[in-house]
């Protein structure tokens, strides 16, 4: 029995390999990946929808240098090591010349030095993570960074909500959300502002009550939670359960439908910091958002915006170098200068974009568009 | 350090034990019947939390929501998980009775991630995280200085109300009695003509149920459920029943409240050590008194 | 007294490297497959480790990747240090390589040895639940030590890991194991297997033998887990924890609780099967459109757990050995 399952597998696998041998020349093939399960999965589902959508628009319109272009989606599972297999997977088993992905920092990092080895450029689409592309010249993001995104919401919290005093709570076990309060807190104390409370929780916590009750104990005004949607949403109803009627502000990691639906009243008047608004009224914001609207009938968060821009400027590097070869992709790519939905993309020595976050309140269960803040 | 030890951190400590100890019971009686540690305990009190969510949707059709829906949901929770642990007695656990012990741990082990990964798959569950729906209305109250919600007394009320009639059932009824005979002495009892697979399957659907109401108010009072929510308060509940004297059902509860405070205050004081406290509790407690708090020392038989 | 006859062993190991070397220099088999491949050898390691813990000894460990964990973490820890960039074909950096494999087997030998040690006092059930609590706490050490990584994981380890060097570390470490396992030793760890009591009443040391099963287990699957964290280039403390552990489980199960033949044939064939069903799911999801995702695989696992549990104990070869590794007792 255990014999012919293993052949059997053996010759799937094979015979996978021998497809993607012939096609080769044909088709550009594009490799994209996300989580589309985890606690990040409806990140991971409107970047695939960002991807699928942006793939089937350069398609109608002829492809890119004359061919169609065919994307591979693996799912990451927002796992470091699954990351990591299917990176190598999407390069030698599907022969991608380019990946677009992924959306967790953590994930990321273990990819990157995968398409750094291989030299197989590579557009990180929402990790924040300054070190991602740290890792090489081979990989560039296409969203800001942390240390941009939490500068941004500490200004906001001491300028715009007039707080004096702060606390955060972010996850020990997700870099993403400790890189972000790190830099919020930096910045709120050097405008002048006190941090009064900073406690992590271990990966997988349900009940914040003890961590919430030490902070929410210094009278913090208020409340930087720097976590994933799933996570904010309970720490926020926990918090105004514990008697904490401050606003609470937060990362791109509030991004969610779910932070509404979960988190309820409990996340009313609340901030975070984002990558664009749909709200916005520029004509290819709008556009976008028509688009995704007619063909996902749901309205595209940020996570779909930067999906379907990374793909945006890749097929654009890949038009402009005339190639599929690596290096050439590279070199447009640092050369990029591209208008999209999440602004305009210009990449510094570091292959990071310039651009300008928004902050989005929460009222009456919607995302509003509050301010543009630029670099 | 005073928001360490609060009052509000022990109404805290409070409420996570509540759930924690009836979790810890259904581990604590099924350890005393059959001497298995069952790993899918913690994953009866996901079904449960999974079965009221579902019992809320199909109710919320012809139910308001508040005290009386939120008890109905409660029976379902309940029902789903007893009826689950009942199906793992039968089809996994019962067939290797006799066999060895280690053979029915790795047993448990697989129906564990059986179901953890089964409720992942099935496209109408998923993997991701869900919010639990608001079942009645939240109030706050003000006690001692510490903010507590009627979730908290909700909570402290049912697990004391099973727990008196678990009580109640052990010592007064004549199908306790059986449970007891059967967890001092299997063989005997079986002479003595009790049907000893009817009390063993009795005392898994009572466990389970338990930790089928202990999922509907994890998913009352932490709003948010996922297939793998099971893992680690089960694992902690069985701790707890460990700490207790596992086998003895007032430890189960002692243990689980103990665990619940201890948690909770050493998280407030840093969260690294809060993650760890659950193993280091069971390191300490099987190096030092491996027999719990409550436990009585039983020799080996040569 | 025993020879050790190697040539059997060693003439089906040249065979398979010989096969395998060929199919990839001439492109027949791509890289992906090369880690799939590599992959499996790790954890041919790894569960042949475990079952001289589970299996041989007869002790119940469900810690194992905590080991590996070590493992990876110390050479990995040790090779980035060294080197910023590391070059697979100098031979310094090949010197530093190994050793740093060596150095992390033997960092996971002493956890091995402190984790022996309660061993000695509990059974079963309990020293299930404690193997399984050290290696939660060994993950959640890692978690927090922000010098190696901490939750983002040990990154930018440098690709030391190639098909020859797995091959070499497995063929070595089956070699020992099977050794081990039908030397006096092996007698006795069998022993203390079948009846602790009466082996101790014979005489034999069980203590010794039931610490040096955890060491030698934990040093190997130390090296285990360095090769395997300088294949991805990456370890992270999630890949560690209890999930890892039980693939390990079923691994052990599936092929034969003291059967080293028997963990091999599993550790190649659910490796393999993990990938088949990956690409087979991606498949019906995206082509056919069928909305299922990769957790079909681990259902699939538990279920066949469960069922080998029922009704084939023994798993696949039960307690026997391939010919191949039996080492032939001379003929007086």
């Amino acid at each position: 029995m255990k014999s012919s399952l293993v052949t059997a597998a053996l010759a799937v696998a094979l015979a996978g390999s021998f497809l993607a041998c012939d096609k080769g020349s044909k088709e550009i093939r594009l490799g994209g990946v996300g989580p589309l399960t985890g606690e990040a999965a409806t990140f991971g589902v409107s970047t695939k929808n960002g991807y699928d959508m942006a793939v089937a628009e350069w398609n109608a319109k002829g492809g890119v240098l004359g061919k169609q272009i065919k994307l591979t989606f693996a799912d990451d599972k927002g796992d470091p090591a699954e990351g990591a297999t299917v990176f190598t997977k999407l390069i030698e088993q599907d022969k991608s010349c380019a990946i677009v992905g992924t959306v967790m920092s953590k994930v990321s990092l273990a990819g990157a030095p995968i398409c750094q080895n291989a030299k197989i450029p590579m557009i990180a689409t929402s990790s924040t993570n300054p070190k991602v592309t740290e890792v090489g010249d081979y990989v560039f993001r296409a969203c800001f960074i942390d240390p941009f995104q939490g500068t941004v919401g500490a200004k906001f919290a001491f300028e715009d909500l007039k707080a004096k005093n702060a606390a955060c709570i972010f996850d020990v076990g997700n870099d993403y959300t400790k890189g972000l309060s790190e830099f919020f807190k930096a910045k709120f104390t050097a405008l002048g502002g006190q941090v009064v409370g900073y406690e992590g929780h271990a990966t997988g916590t349900t009940d914040f009550k003890a961590q919430l009750t030490k902070v929410l104990a210094a009278k913090p005004d208020v409340l930087y939670v720097s976590d994933y949607y799933n996570d904010v949403a309970l720490i926020a109803k926990q918090a105004r359960e514990l008697g904490f009627k401050g606003p609470m502000l937060g990362g791109d990691g509030w991004d969610s439908p779910k932070l509404m639906e979960v988190g309820g009243q409990a996340v009313e008047g609340c901030y975070f910091t984002n990558h664009y608004s749909q709200d916005d009224t520029s004509p290819i914001v709008q556009e976008f958002v028509k688009n995704y609207k007619a063909k996902f009938n749901a309205v595209p968060d940020a996570l779909a915006a930067l999906g379907y821009d990374s793909t945006y400027i890749m097929l654009d590097a890949i038009k402009r170098a005339g190639s599929t070869d690596g290096d050439k992709i590279k070199a447009a790519l640092a050369a990029t200068d591209l208008k999209v939905v999440t602004g305009q993309v210009k990449f510094d020595d570091h292959r990071n974009p310039v651009k300008s976050a928004v902050i989005i309140e929460i009222k009456d269960g919607k995302q509003t568009y509050k301010t543009t803040v630029n670099p | 350090m005073g928001s360490v030890f609060s009052f509000q951190q022990i109404v805290n400590g409070l409420q996570l034990g509540a759930i924690y100890a009836l979790i810890a019971l259904g581990y604590t009686m099924v350890y005393g019947i059959v001497r298995l540690i069952n790993f899918a305990h913690g994953d009866f009190f996901m079904v449960g939390a999974f079965a009221a969510y579902g019992a809320f949707y199909l109710f919320n059709f012809f139910l308001p929501t508040g005290g009386g829906m939120a008890f109905a949901v409660l029976i379902m929770a309940m029902l789903g998980s007893g009826a689950m642990a009942l199906l793992a007695n039968k089809f996994a656990y019962k067939p290797l009775r006799y066999k060895p012990r280690l053979s029915s741990l790795v047993t448990a082990i697989g129906v564990s991630m059986l179901l953890e990964y089964l409720f992942s798959a099935l496209p109408f569950i998923g993997p991701s995280p869900r919010g639990f729906p608001e079942l009645m209305a939240k109030r706050m109250f003000v006690i001692g200085g510490a903010e507590v919600s009627n979730y908290v007394m909700i909570d402290l009320l049912v697990a004391a109300v099973l727990m008196i009639g678990l009580t109640i059932l052990i010592q007064r009824t004549p199908m306790g009695k059986a449970m007891r005979a059967v967890s001092q002495d299997k063989d005997a009892a079986k002479l003595m003509g009790i049907d000893v697979e009817k009390v063993i399957s009795f005392t898994f659907l009572i466990g389970g149920s338990f930790a089928g109401a202990a999922g509907l108010l994890a998913g009352l009072t932490y709003p948010r459920i996922q297939p793998y929510m099971g893992i680690l308060p089960g694992l902690k509940a069985f701790i707890a029943a460990v700490l207790g004297g596992i086998g003895n059902v007032p430890g189960a509860v002692l243990g689980a409240f103990i665990m619940g405070l201890a948690e909770t205050f050493a998280t407030a004081y840093n969260s690294l050590l809060g993650e760890g406290i659950a193993f280091v509790i069971l390191i300490v407690v099987l190096l030092l008194r491996p027999n719990g708090i409550l436990g009585e020392k039983t020799a080996d038989k040569i | 007294m025993d020879k050790l006859r190697l040539p059997k062993l060693a003439i089906a190991g040249a065979v398979f490297y010989a096969i395998v070397q060929i199919l990839i220099l001439t492109g027949v088999l791509n890289g992906y497959f090369v880690v799939i491949i590599n992959r499996s050898m790790i954890f041919v390691i790894l569960a042949a480790t475990l079952n001289l813990i589970n299996g041989i000894t007869g002790q119940f460990s469900l810690g194992h990747m905590g080991f590996a964990a070590v493992g990876a973490y110390v050479s990995g820890t040790i090779t980035t240090i060294l080197c910023t960039h590391m070059n697979p074909h100098a031979f310094g950096d090949n010197l530093i390589f190994l050793a740093a494999i060596i150095l992390g087997g033997c960092g996971a030998a002493v956890v091995g040895f402190l984790i022996g040690f309660p061993s000695l006092r509990l059974k079963g059930d309990y020293l299930a639940i404690v193997t399984l609590g050290f290696g939660e706490i060994i993950r959640t050490i890692l978690n927090n030590i922000a010098y190696v990584g901490g939750p983002r994981g040990l990154l930018g380890i440098p690709k030391f890991s190639g098909f020859t060097v797995i091959f070499l570390f497995t063929f070595f470490t089956i070699v020992l194991l099977r050794n081990l396992v039908q030397s006096s030793h092996g007698r006795a760890m069998l022993s203390i297997r079948e009846n602790e009591l009466a082996s101790e009443l014979s005489g034999v040391d069980t203590t010794k033998y039931k610490v040096l099963g955890f060491v030698i287990g934990a040093f190997f699957a130390g090296i285990a887990g360095g090769l395997l964290a300088h294949l991805l280039q990456i370890a992270h403390p999630t890949q560690y924890g209890f999930y890892a552990s039980s693939i390990l489980l079923i691994m052990v199960y599936a092929g034969g609780m003291g059967s080293l033949t028997g963990s091999i044939i599993a550790a190649f064939s659910l490796t393999f099967l993990t990938e088949g069903l990956r690409v087979g799911i991606d498949w019906l999801r995206d082509t056919v459109g069928i909305p299922i995702g990769t957790e079909w695989t681990m259902v699939i696992y538990a279920l066949l757990l469960i069922f080998i549990m029922l009704y084939k104990t023994e798993g696949f070869m039960g307690m026997r050995e391939s010919k191949i590794l039996v080492i032939e007792e001379k003929k007086v």
